[in-house]
């Protein structure tokens, strides 16, 4: 890939900051200075764009929902509604802050503030573009696993602090869902490291481009883990049973209102947008498309990936039930967890292979993808029928409703 | 070795900050906007639109240490796993069926805990 290094080269919004660097470099301010002003300067775009998305996918993701459950969704404010999260956003300020007499004060205030700033550290690190990072840590991928795990323990606080049993319940139900997942998400992680033997975002992006290929092919278990365990772990809907309203009112966040309930909703958004960018680096190939980064700049080659990642997460919430807590423990620590650790030991294997034999890596590469696709279909199929599932014996041809009802009756417009 | 780290994580450290400087803002923003007039009503906890009844703090369940404590083997597992997936290849394929003997041992644990009936959520 031939950069141009001018400041107006719009492939990579990094050369515009590293010409200012350079300008300031002259003027002969102390060196840690430029460093600083570069980082604030990537870190405002970081968070324009951040709730600029947000606030489009407050929009995107009602307006989805409502064309897949047949419904209209927000159309009145603005242009197709399109306003609708701006009014959102101005009666969410307006709102009372209620702290409940019974609360543990400091807890109550700490928890969602405690939420929301791991999640916008957490974007810190994720690779937009060869030179737009803000942090380019050589522990990258170590560090948003930390980072984005220690909301659980606010989760915990929220629901601790306020003193309400609902509460209480969504937080301990969340604490155990995201501890469970978490270890499905790490182990997922790990094979990627293992095949790249760099835990450097930027690093495993250039890995893929190197090889003109990317991680989805040589670890789709792993993605398939992944994904999984990432829906659950940002609480969307088919596994939300940390906040499920139809059981355990809003489960920890019950008692905030004002924007303090907005930053619950901030995190979950932010959240999300880390864990789509994070498949999108890792299994997607970041900012490359094999070669037409030359032509398009790279950080819209991997927004729009971004943004396909998180369609998938509404489409799931519109297409999925929620689904039990039983269920969901069950399903990640005896179906998920041991299917990890195996994708975790075939890719170790693959390698040692790869090292040993010192074949070239357009013939192992190719090889491999297929192999690890076979394998990956074979072990989900073979462990869910293992587990019993795939065989129903009590389960109705025709769905309950449809039995019941004997028919869906839909009455024709003209007779309304 | 000083200047390389501080050229990493002041991003870091900036992102850390504007965090906070953002949620501050917000809080204050709603402080402004907001009415303030807490009230009896308004202090009770929600169930439902019913008085509370007994006290908030619910006891929970044993299953939930359970979980927690198999979190910690595995996620200690992971933290050994984490240096060994980026070193292995350098020392050998010796390194890999050790871990693999690590692994093992560590799915008895799993197939252990799973005939115990651990796993059965209760």
């Amino acid at each position: 890939m031939t950069l141009l290094d001018s400041w107006w080269d719009l492939r990579d919004l990094g050369h515009a900051v590293a010409a200012f660097l350079e300008w300031l470099g002259d003027r002969g301010v102390p060196s840690w200075l430029p460093y600083l002003v570069s980082t604030l300067v990537g870190l405002m775009a970081l968070l324009l764009w951040a709730l600029l998305s947000q606030l489009f996918f407050i929009w995107a993701e009602r307006r989805l929902l409502a064309r897949i459950q047949v419904r209209l969704g927000p159309n009145r404010a603005g242009p197709f509604g399109l306003l609708q999260p701006v009014a959102d956003a101005l009666k969410v300020l307006s709102k009372e802050m209620i702290t409940p007499r019974g609360a543990d004060k400091v807890l109550f205030w700490l928890a969602p503030i405690g939420v929301v700033v791991p999640a916008i550290v957490a974007l810190g690190v994720i690779p937009f573009g060869q030179r737009m990072v803000l942090a380019d840590l050589n522990v990258g991928l170590l560090f948003i696993v930390a980072v984005s795990s220690t909301a659980t323990l606010f989760v915990f606080l929220a629901g601790w602090g306020s003193a309400n049993k609902y509460s209480l319940l969504g937080a301990m139900r969340s604490v155990a869902m995201l501890i469970s997942y978490e270890v499905v998400q790490v182990l997922a992680l790990l094979a990627v490291a293992v095949f790249v033997g760099s835990i450097r975002l930027g690093d495993i992006v250039s890995w893929q481009g190197r090889y003109n290929t990317w991680l989805i092919f040589l670890q789709p278990l792993g993605l398939l883990g992944f994904l999984i365990a990432s829906s659950v772990e940002v609480n969307r809907t088919p596994s939300d049973i940390a906040e499920a309203e139809s059981e355990i009112v809003a489960g920890y966040h019950t008692e905030y209102g004002g924007i303090r309930w907005g930053m619950f909703q901030m995190a979950e958004y932010i959240a999300g947008f880390v864990v789509a960018a994070t498949v999108a680096v890792l299994w997607l190939g970041g900012w490359t498309l094999w070669g037409l980064e030359e032509w398009v700049p790279g950080w819209l080659i991997f927004l729009i990936k971004l943004y396909g990642v998180f369609f998938l997460f509404i489409w799931l919430r519109g297409t999925l039930p929620r689904l039990r807590i039983d269920q969901l423990m069950g399903f990640a620590w005896k179906f998920l967890l041991p299917l990890m650790l195996l994708n975790v030991l075939l890719a170790g294997l693959e390698m040692v292979v790869w090292k040993e034999t010192e074949a070239p890596a357009e013939v192992v590469l190719p090889i491999w993808a297929v192999g690890n696709i076979a394998i990956g279909v074979g072990l989900v199929v073979g462990w869910a029928l293992l587990m019993g599932h795939l065989r129903p014996r009590n389960r109705p041809a025709r769905s309950l409703l449809v039995r019941e009802v004997g028919q869906i009756y839909y009455r024709p417009l003209e007779e309304v | 070795m000083v200047a390389e780290l501080f050229q990493q994580y002041v991003g870091v450290v900036v992102a850390t900050v504007a965090g906070f400087v953002l949620v501050g803002a917000a809080l204050f923003a709603n402080r402004l906007l907001a009415p303030r007039q807490a009230t009896r009503a308004k202090g009770l906890t929600y169930e439902c639109g019913m008085l509370p009844i007994g006290r908030g703090r619910l006891q929970i369940h044993f299953r939930y240490y359970l979980f927690a404590i198999l979190f910690l083997v595995f996620d200690i597992e992971a933290v050994f796993l984490f240096p060994w997936a980026l070193s292995f290849l350098d020392v050998g394929a010796m390194a890999f069926y050790e871990m693999l003997l690590f692994i093992i041992a560590l799915g008895f644990g799993l197939y252990y805990a799973w005939r115990k009936g651990v796993l059965q959520w209760r």
